[in-house]
């Protein structure tokens, strides 16, 4: 209870407040360009925390997270495109509803169902991640071992995609972490004798480049696109109707969300997928779904915005990323000095729930601006796309740049980007690429440490009743696919 | 017969070696042996210093799981072959040479202005035409992004001939 009043600590702050405010408008632009989005933004941004304290860092950070996974709403109802990933289940319903003339019925409902599901998912993260960390104390390197092979099973399993591809892609991503000088033994591998490159490559060039380059790569293939928008006059609060309609959808939602969301996968998208389909199959008119139907906006809403608490789950608690958003908030808490895990709910309790209470604030912030400024913010999608990514390019290049100083991160970004956009066009997602990046140092070390601690017998791994449980959760991830195939 | 039914013959009738399956897994597997080649090459440790495996044991695991893995989805994309992807546009590859141009001007002459003709030149290839904003994009905003990263964050860009002349070497 004496933490849970920290929650409301931001409140006192007025530079938290400002950072809050910032961070949730610059988070619904993000989410309103096609294209962007909170990992691209996040990554975007990193740099520019680097002038702030830790808690500020991650507050800004957070608040982008939660708005801009809402913001996706207003494009996929006013022009059929979807802001981010995670909405395009919203759509299929948001869209033919707003060609009706009740667009402002449709982002009302989204921007409920959205501030529910969020504030939902905070409420879990509250209570769970201090028990998963709890849970965590128990774990040795072998157990943080398997749970990282766990965590990347689930993420080929349950991501975007093929599960194969998928896996090549993680295995990638942490292929990437083994560049520069191994860690235990100072021997340098895959450097070729460039010098900057025996630190290793860092993790903002790769995640630049694979989201906001290729992108910029994927949208020069894209300018013949038109878009038809639909008109907004204002975003309308749901009827009593409505509510008495989706009330019991929006609670399930922001259950799936919040659960998908623990998971290590691709967060909102897979969440708002599964609640739509959800919201589907419990609804009483599943016809009217594709048709403008307000429990399938409610549905994919609540779900995806349901999955930015749970993903800061194993994020703050285990220092797993559960999404691609989270994997930059953990390099944002790395950058700054603080550890995720354990150690962290015990020794800086401030820190942990001035984040939670920031991510509640930016659930009620978003409400507000989306409620009151959706008109306005819908228009920032008539930036033309040849003005928008020049200029992204330029950011972008020049925040690289700035963290290490280093040209030869701006050739990583530049080469990277290039990689994203045809892993993208040849159908491999490039999510496990950062999640396998991040992981990959915890993985090999907990590997080798593992190996230390069992002199070189592998065996003694199936000794563990954690170990062996992960792994068999991680065989199922793996076969699950497989069986999902076979039954349709 | 619809599109994706006439891509999918179209695909069917291409020898194999310039179907997209065989391509991509052709190139995955290619730079993951010359990488697991590569790995021959690290240092050894020592037994007596050596944690666990040896430095390169573990890149090696995962490049022969690449390999692998790619294995089965060029088998998998023989029973169900890929999409045919479109053929990309012009103004894709004139993105791309927008970083050829970015990465020689920016080494050999200026950062900034490597900045500035990368952003006037994407935006005259994807369309814009309007010189008010080629001016905004290309000279405008890089000036205010560079001012901005050098006050507050305190940024040195490298050195170059506009750059000079705003450092007064």
């Amino acid at each position: 209870m004496e933490n849970l009043s920290l929650m409301f600590a931001p409140l006192m702050s007025s530079k938290l407040m400002i950072v809050l405010v910032f961070g949730t408008l610059f988070g619904l632009i993000l989410g309103v360009l096609p294209g962007l989005g909170p990992t691209t933004g996040g990554a975007l941004i990193l740099p520019f925390t680097m002038t702030l304290d830790p808690l500020s860092a991650i507050v800004l950070l957070t608040a982008i997270y939660c708005s801009a996974t809402y913001g996706g709403a207003i494009t996929a109802v006013l022009i059929n495109t979807p802001g981010t990933p995670a909405a395009a289940a919203t759509c299929l319903d948001g869209y033919p509803l707003a060609q009706k003339g009740e667009a402002g019925r449709a982002l009302g409902m989204a921007t409920v169902s959205s501030t529910i599901g969020g504030i939902f998912s905070v409420v879990v993260l509250v209570f769970f991640a201090p028990l998963l960390a709890q849970l965590a104390y128990e774990f040795g390197q072998p157990e943080y071992f398997a749970l990282a092979i766990f965590g990347l099973t689930m993420l080929a399993s349950i991501g975007e995609g093929s599960p194969i591809k998928n896996l090549i892609a993680g295995a990638f991503g942490i292929l990437i972490s083994t560049i520069g000088k191994d860690f235990m033994t100072s021997i340098e591998r895959f450097t070729y004798g460039i010098n900057e490159l025996s630190e290793g490559i860092g993790f903002i060039p790769v995640v630049v480049g694979l989201f906001a380059i290729s992108e910029m790569l994927t949208q020069s293939t894209l300018l013949d696109q038109v878009f038809k928008r639909v008109a907004l006059k204002a975003v309308k609060l749901p009827s009593l109707l409505d509510y008495k309609k989706t009330w019991k959808t929006i609670l399930r939602s922001s259950g799936i969300g919040s659960f998908i969301g623990v998971l290590p996968a691709e967060g909102g998208t897979v969440a708002s997928l599964i609640g739509y389909s959800e919201a589907k199959r419990w609804s009483k008119n599943p016809e009217e779904f594709g048709k403008g139907s307000v429990e399938g906006i409610a549905g994919a809403e609540a779900a995806n915005n349901a999955a930015t608490g749970g993903a800061m789950v194993p994020t703050l608690a285990l220092g797993i990323p559960g999404s691609a958003t989270t994997a930059v908030i953990l390099t944002g808490l790395i950058i700054h000095g603080v550890r995720p895990g354990p150690d962290l709910f015990r020794e800086q309790p401030e820190f942990l729930y001035g984040i939670f209470g920031s991510m509640l604030i930016a659930n009620i912030l978003f409400f507000i601006f989306g409620f009151f400024g959706a008109k306005i913010f819908a228009r920032i999608t008539l930036v033309p796309n040849k003005l928008l990514w020049p200029m992204i390019f330029a950011v972008s290049v020049c925040g690289t740049y700035s963290l290490s100083q280093s040209m030869l991160d701006v050739w990583i970004m530049l080469f990277f980007g290039v990689i994203g956009f045809f892993m993208r066009r040849y159908g491999f997602s490039v999510v496990p690429v950062i999640i396998g990046l991040i992981l990959g140092e915890l993985v090999e070390g907990t590997l080798r440490q593992s190996l230390v601690i069992f002199e070189g017998n592998w065996l003694l791994f199936l000794t563990r009743p954690i170990v062996v449980t992960f792994f068999i959760l991680s065989f199922i991830a793996l076969i699950f696919p497989l069986l999902r195939k076979k039954k349709v | 017969m619809n599109n994706v039914q006439k891509q999918k013959r179209a695909n069917k009738s291409l020898p194999f070696f310039f179907k997209d399956e065989f391509k991509v897994s052709f190139t995955i597997i290619l730079v993951s042996t010359i990488l697991l080649i590569s790995t021959f090459t690290f240092d050894i440790v020592p037994p007596i210093l050596n944690r666990g495996i040896q430095p390169a044991t573990f890149p090696k695991g995962l490049l022969l799981l690449i390999i692998g893995l790619t294995l089965i989805v060029f088998y998998l994309s023989i029973k169900k072959p890929w999409k045919i992807e479109k053929k990309l546009p012009k103004t894709f590859f004139l993105t791309l040479f927008s970083f050829i141009l970015f990465v020689i001007v920016s080494k050999t002459l200026d950062f900034f202005l490597a900045i500035s003709l990368l952003s006037i030149f994407v935006s005259y290839c994807w369309g814009e035409r309007r010189l008010f904003y080629l001016i905004l994009v290309s000279i405008i905003f890089p000036i205010i992004v560079f001012i901005f990263f050098e006050t507050i964050l305190g940024l040195r860009f490298p050195p170059g001939i506009i750059t000079n002349i705003y450092y007064q070497v």
